[in-house]
């Protein structure tokens, strides 16, 4: 196994790599720059010599070539920069929004697989029957809806009418501020969840293995155990590692809504000041988060699966 | 229009003084909200210049002098006088004996003077050096060629020299927070850009970044008995639809609004009552590119005005959210000329004018717009048949709000619509239109009329305030007459608040910003412990 996460993590340099240049050059080619962001608002006033010396102190006017060699130089000292906005690491900043993200995407996907892998293997054992059609149209409502419609419902129903929860912030971190946005994050790999789920169950089902165990005089309850909830999960791990990075991403739309400081409403704020350090730096940790969770699943399934080979 | 103007400026001004003649009361939290982004920069207010980051600022900072929101001019803060020389470059200013920082240290006259040397730090390229730049001296430290300003003097801890460069008021160069003075000792710690340290009415409790700022009383602060408030947390929440939410619920006491929020607010028979609307210091305009070969020419520019209904825009599009323009500077200016009427909609006049500058068949144009609900791509689609019943064309361009800024100042365009600050001073703002004021400044029209030059020479050289004053609204007018915009409309800023919260200020330079050592919550605040 060792040798595997070692071969995975070099797997990830050049994959690291080649997203911070295509960052960066796509920051480069779309024009703009934090110092012209300065008076986007319409209110802000900034006068001409300032921007001119802002962008000397930031490198603009150096050739592109001479600040990616800059920027590839910092990013092998694992120094992200500064930020332009906020004139401090930019390792600093992101350390400051990191955690909120984090426990949103993580209690959005508890919420997500404790309702959706239950929901989509019972629908499963019972195709054709209410629970199954039910389950699913509300899998196919659920991936349809839009997270910032179905963010504001939930904040009129839950804050407004009924009263229980906070509408919005971070509050102290604690439960009433993480229920509304984690299931507004939540709902759409819920509902993928629970598809995905049925459809492996409902597969493996129809496989010999089972077919034969079934025939050998084998309880029920061991074959779903046994044959059908291991066999099925390793579909389901592997769907919900690649829901986790999805939902990391989708997060910007939630955050910005419910007011929440994690990486996505900073990461939106960055792109529209042109703080491109931190564009950079977040979009970076974004992909790395991405690749650690994948490979965590990985190891997983290889676990749960000895038929898969770390090779 | 304009009469509705001034009656709801006096009804705002009235409903001031209504708050004012109520006794405050003491305690509570005032919960408040910053709507232009998620986040603040951070937490020095001298690396910006946004109206985002003055939010939080006014709490916790102040600077030389503030903005006196009903008097709609700047007053001395820190100091307790400011005398002129003759020649009217020179002031002296005294400081008050009552300033206190929050660590507990008397204000003195060296904290000014390292603050605005810091300002004109030249490797650091803070936006105040826009201001600091006035005093003589300060260039040759921005460029590196000197250490300290010569335009500061210091003669006693509380009393200090300041040498201008033009004969400007200071007051309105040094009362925004982007100039607000930091004690020099503290603020060149590291420790400072984390727990600021500064002269206002709260000090730093907690900041959540991208989330929250709270503050508590300083109970050293130099005005008696204020602030009235234990605490002001300022929530962060640049989503309109969650500050919607988020007031009717009651977790704000305030919340700016936008157009389509403004007609629900008005609607509503309580909500309605909680509007608070302030003309501020922004005309939105399109402005014409005299490089691109028709809007060279004065009746092509004066054909646009005639041709666009803009009244129908600001009623349908803007929902009333806004005062029709009758020239560049606001109506809260002293500059400004009520006499003066607003453009007609005569498209037959705009044809006529058209074919007089050799454009009968009209002609096409490319737009330069963002994607802005009030001063945006919605507006220019509203615009396009209006322009085409005179035989215009229009092609939009739509580019970001950063690229915007950039492509205006290089000159980049044939048309632009954006939103201009146009004050609160009214010599800065018609300086746009001197010959000798570069585009990247803020000639973006490359105005150029001998007649304007004068008179802001003039009025620039002059100590009679009355001339100033005569010569400035004359100037205003011509402009206005010259069209090098389409003057659509000046920003009707609307705040909608808790009938328990007090004391908002109808400040017209941004709403947003505020006093918070004037404001109170009475008892039925669910804050108001």
């Amino acid at each position: 196994m060792a040798a595997f996460l070692l071969r995975r993590t070099l797997q990830t340099l050049p994959i690291l790599l080649a997203v911070a240049l295509l960052i960066f050059l796509l920051f480069s080619v779309i024009p703009g720059t934090f110092a012209s962001s300065m008076s986007d608002d319409g209110r802000s006033v900034i006068d001409a010599q300032v921007m001119e010396r802002m962008n000397k102190e930031f490198g603009f006017n150096d050739p592109v070539h001479v600040r990616f060699g800059k920027y590839v130089a910092q990013l092998a000292q694992l120094d992200l920069g500064m930020s332009f906005r906020t004139r401090q690491p930019v390792a600093k900043v992101l350390a400051e929004r990191m955690w909120p993200t984090f426990i949103l995407t993580l209690a959005s996907m508890i919420f997500a697989i404790a309702i959706g892998v239950p929901l989509g293997f019972i629908a499963a054992l019972r195709p054709g029957s209410w629970v199954d059609t039910v389950s699913m149209v509300g899998a196919v409502s659920g991936l349809s809806l839009p997270k910032f419609w179905l963010g504001l419902m939930l904040m009129y129903l839950f804050a407004l009418v009924l009263g229980w929860l906070p509408s919005f912030g971070y509050g102290d971190g604690g439960l009433r501020y993480l229920i509304l946005p984690s299931i507004a994050l939540g709902v759409a790999p819920l509902a993928l969840l629970a598809r995905t789920t049925r459809a492996a169950v409902l597969e493996i089902m129809n496989a010999d293995f089972v077919r034969t165990a079934r025939s050998k005089g084998m309880s029920e309850r061991k074959v779903v155990q046994w044959h059908l909830a291991r066999n099925a999960l390793v579909i389901v791990l592997t769907t919900i590692g690649l829901q986790f990075g999805t939902v990391i991403g989708q997060a910007v739309v939630v955050e910005k809504l419910f007011a929440w400081p994690g990486l996505g409403s900073l990461l939106v704020d960055s792109v529209t000041l042109r703080d491109i350090p931190v564009v950079q730096g977040a979009i970076l940790l974004i992909v790395l988060s991405f690749l650690v969770i994948n490979t965590l699943v990985d190891v997983l399934c290889a676990i749960i699966d000895p038929r898969i080979k770390y090779s | 229009m304009l009469k509705k103007l001034f009656i709801t400026t006096a009804i705002a001004l009235v409903m001031g003084g209504v708050a004012e003649a109520q006794t405050p009361r003491k305690g509570g939290t005032i919960r408040f909200t910053a709507p232009y982004g998620s986040s603040f920069a951070n937490l020095d207010i001298h690396t910006s210049n946004r109206a985002q980051d003055e939010i939080w600022a006014k709490a916790i900072h102040r600077s030389l002098y503030n903005w006196d929101a009903k008097a709609g001019k700047p007053v001395l803060e820190l100091a307790k006088s400011a005398t002129a020389s003759e020649d009217g470059l020179t002031y002296t200013f005294k400081l008050r004996d009552d300033a206190y920082f929050h660590n507990g240290r008397k204000l003195n006259a060296d904290d000014i003077i390292w603050t605005f040397n810091h300002l004109m730090d030249g490797a650091k390229a803070y936006p105040g050096a826009r201001y600091a730049r006035m005093i003589k001296g300060g260039v040759e430290v921005e460029k590196g060629q000197a250490k300290t300003i010569s335009g500061l003097k210091k003669i006693d801890d509380s009393t200090f020299e300041m040498t201008l460069t033009e004969k400007v008021d200071p007051g309105f160069y040094f009362w925004t927070a982007t100039t607000s003075i930091y004690p020099a000792e503290e603020a060149q710690k590291d420790s400072f850009a984390a727990n600021p340290i500064g002269l206002g009415p709260y000090k730093l409790a907690e900041y959540v970044p991208g989330s929250r700022l709270v503050a508590e009383r300083w109970d050293k602060f130099y005005k008696s008995g204020q602030p009235y408030a234990d605490k002001v947390a300022i929530m962060i929440m640049g989503e309109a639809s969650a500050r919607d939410v988020a007031f009717r619920n009651k977790e704000i006491d305030a919340s700016i609004l936008g157009p389509a929020q403004y007609v629900a607010y008005k609607g509503d028979p309580e909500l309605s009552k909680g509007l608070l609307e302030v003309a501020e210091v922004y005309t939105r305009v399109m402005g014409m590119n005299p490089t691109f070969k028709p809007f060279a020419d004065k009746r092509v520019r004066q054909a646009i005005n005639y041709a666009i209904d803009t009244d129908l825009i600001i009623k349908r599009l803007v929902k009333d959210k806004a005062y029709r323009a009758t020239s560049w500077l606001p109506p809260t200016s002293p500059g400004f000329d009520k006499s003066v009427k607003p453009y007609s909609y005569d498209p037959e006049k705009a044809k006529k004018l058209l074919a007089e500058a050799g454009y009968a068949n009209g002609f096409e144009f490319e737009w330069t717009a963002t994607s802005n609900e009030s001063w945006g791509i919605p507006i220019v689609e509203a615009v396009i048949p209006m322009l085409e019943k005179v035989g215009i064309k229009v092609k939009i361009k739509p580019v970001e709000g950063s690229v915007l800024s950039e492509v205006v100042s290089k000159g980049e365009y044939q048309a632009f619509i954006w939103s201009l600050s146009t004050g609160p001073d009214p010599q800065v703002a018609l300086k746009c239109f001197h010959s000798k004021t570069p585009q990247t400044a803020c000639n973006y029209t490359l105005f150029k009329n001998e007649q304007v030059d004068k008179l802001l020479d003039d009025a620039g050289a002059t100590n009679d305030q009355a001339k100033k004053v005569d010569d400035l609204t004359k100037v205003n007018n011509i402009v206005f007459e010259e069209a090098p915009y389409w003057f659509f409309n000046y920003n009707k800023a609307v705040m909608a608040h808790q009938p328990w919260l007090k004391g908002l200020q109808p400040n017209a330079t941004e709403l947003a910003i505020q006093n918070y050592e004037e404001m109170w919550v009475d008892e039925t605040s669910p804050a108001a412990k």
